[in-house]
């Protein structure tokens, strides 16, 4: 379930399993272009210190590598190393399909090679204004590409549950209602007390008698969950 | 069942679907996959997808949601990574779906040769009829180091500034120079062709007016011996650059029985397919430019030889390629 202000985005696999993509705006997708510019920039001045040995033939040289990394350093890192460019990389993005299959070649050399477009009129003018319309946010060589850019999944870590006397709720829960108790209590490690009793005592009758609410919610949890 | 036995019974299986997948995470195609990755790694994925729809359906705890979801997400990445077949058979779609496909694109193709060779034509009349006009498109400075690239008492290079660049130095400037234009016109069509119009007729007034200018002043000879090689694949390819970009923008403008979106996208495909072939012809044209074209000593009937040579040969793949013997 997605909500309409949410930038995530169902689709359905193949296998019947709905998987969501966390799509990125405009910010992190400008941080990541910059961050590869400044690396561009350190290698072509790299290049320049080692062809300088060359004389004329590393200037063509140099003018070849400038062609290669102008039009095609984004597509190489794109299809060949996890749909992500170093700058994207480092901001934890990466290119995909629209739904959701990893970037191939056609669509990224049509996403990189109309990057001519969205730079204009200045600096990613029509590609910003694009980004800030679409409602997947996109610019016009990921419309055209059929390409997103999300996030990569982080790893999730899951701590076991807080230690607490495991209890019955004084009645059957719903679903949602168990989901909860047990979000709580997965949470309570990183919560003070007065934040934790004030949370737990939302949950009102399954709570009401007992002196700690926080710990009674988390015994509820452990009974929930299964744990001895 | 409760969360905690179910994670219990079916961690082994989690961990190991994570172990068969790490292998395949790298630079893609770099390692190839352990043997026996084929054989597991389809189970345990269909049976981590099954324990997600079943933790989502039974309301477990979110980070196990979250967990399951991060660990099907990274298997469906490489399973349905989309086979990278483009450099397989690039010699049969280079000889015969290449020609078949600017073939299906006739309507661009022949437009973009009009807009390009349209005003190329008539500003070479015009300029010759009446030469002042050339300023209007270079202005004198331009026009003098032009005109002494290709003074006909050069003995050294044409079509260079100075004797002394290399040859090498002059095909990276070429491969970036006219590369860069030709995506550039491809892109343009994005706005709805207008950019792409722009550069092939901008383009086409501009070679246009040099050349009626230095056909005009006498300089058409060494002209003509420097550009005889390499203009057939060179226009070719800013033509096919062109149509590419038209193609785009016709998308747009008339996207059939599709919407904008589905119809920009073939487009794009296509244009992509089409600028293969231009990217190819380029590099081409660039070597012939640098390490052909400039030299002096070669006589002009041998270079104009080989300049037609070329041009028929490019016209006949793209004509007869790929054709069915009936």
């Amino acid at each position: 379930m997605t909500a309409a202000l949410d930038t995530v985005r169902a689709f359905e696999t193949p296998e019947g399993v709905e998987l969501h993509l966390h799509t990125a705006g405009l910010v992190p997708r400008a941080l990541a272009w910059v961050l590869d510019t400044l690396i561009r920039i350190g290698a072509y001045i790299a290049l320049v210190f080692m062809l300088l040995e060359l004389g004329k033939l590393g200037v063509g040289l140099f003018f070849i590598v400038l062609f290669a990394m102008e039009w095609f350093y984004p597509v190489l890192f794109e299809v060949l190393w996890q749909g992500a460019t170093p700058g994207k990389r480092v901001l934890g993005l990466k290119v995909v399909h629209d739904d959701g299959t990893p970037v191939g070649w056609p669509a990224s050399l049509v996403r990189n090679l109309l990057r001519f477009v969205d730079f204009l009129p200045l600096f990613y003018g029509l590609g910003i204004i694009s980004l800030l319309f679409s409602t997947e946010p996109r610019r016009l060589g990921d419309h055209v590409a059929g390409t997103l850019v999300v996030y990569r999944d982080e790893p999730v870590s899951q701590p076991p549950l807080p230690e607490a006397r495991t209890r019955p709720p004084a009645r059957p829960l719903r679903p949602e209602e168990q989901q909860a108790v047990v979000s709580f209590a997965e949470r309570l490690a990183g919560m003070n007390t007065e934040r934790a009793q004030e949370l737990a005592r939302l949950a009102g009758p399954l709570v009401a008698l007992a002196p700690d609410p926080a710990a009674e919610l988390a015994g509820i949890a452990r009974h929930i969950v299964g744990s001895a | 069942m409760r969360q905690e036995p179910f994670v219990r019974q079916h961690t082994p299986r989690w961990e190991a679907l994570e172990a068969a997948l790490k292998p395949l995470e790298g630079v893609r195609g770099a390692t190839p996959p352990p043997p026996d990755t084929a054989a597991r790694l389809p189970a345990l994925y269909r049976a981590a997808c099954q324990h997600l729809a079943l933790a989502r359906a039974r309301a477990y705890s979110p980070r196990l949601i979250a967990r399951l979801a991060a660990l099907v997400a990274r298997g469906h990445q490489q399973f349905y990574t989309r086979g990278g077949g483009a450099l397989r058979g690039w010699l049969r779609f280079l000889l015969s779906d290449y020609p078949q496909l600017v073939r299906r694109h006739a309507a661009p193709v022949l437009a973009a040769t009009l807009l390009l060779f349209g005003p190329m034509l008539g500003l070479t009349v015009a300029v010759l009829e009446r030469p002042e006009l050339v300023y209007t498109v270079l202005d004198a400075a331009e026009l003098r180091g032009i005109e002494s690239m290709y003074d006909p008492d050069n003995q050294a290079r044409w079509g260079r500034k100075r004797e002394a660049d290399s040859d090498l130095l002059m095909f990276g400037y070429y491969i970036r120079n006219n590369t860069g234009i030709g995506f550039q016109t491809f892109a343009g069509g994005l706005t709805a062709g207008l950019l792409t119009v722009f550069f092939l007729g901008y383009n086409g007034v501009v070679l246009g007016a040099v050349e009626g200018h230095l056909i005009g002043i006498g300089h058409g000879e060494s002209l003509y011996r420097f550009t005889a090689g390499h203009s057939g694949p060179e226009l070719l390819a800013i033509v096919l650059s062109g149509a590419a970009g038209l193609h785009l923008g016709w998308a747009l403008l008339a996207p059939g029985g599709r919407t904008r979106r589905l119809a920009l996208v073939e487009a794009g495909r296509e244009g992509v397919r089409l600028m293969y072939g231009a990217a190819l012809l380029f590099l081409f044209a660039a070597f012939i430019e640098a390490f052909w074209s400039s030299i002096v000593s070669i006589p002009a009937l041998v270079k104009y030889g080989v300049g037609a040579g070329i041009a028929g040969l490019l016209l006949l793949w793209l004509l007869l390629g790929g054709r069915q013997r009936t």
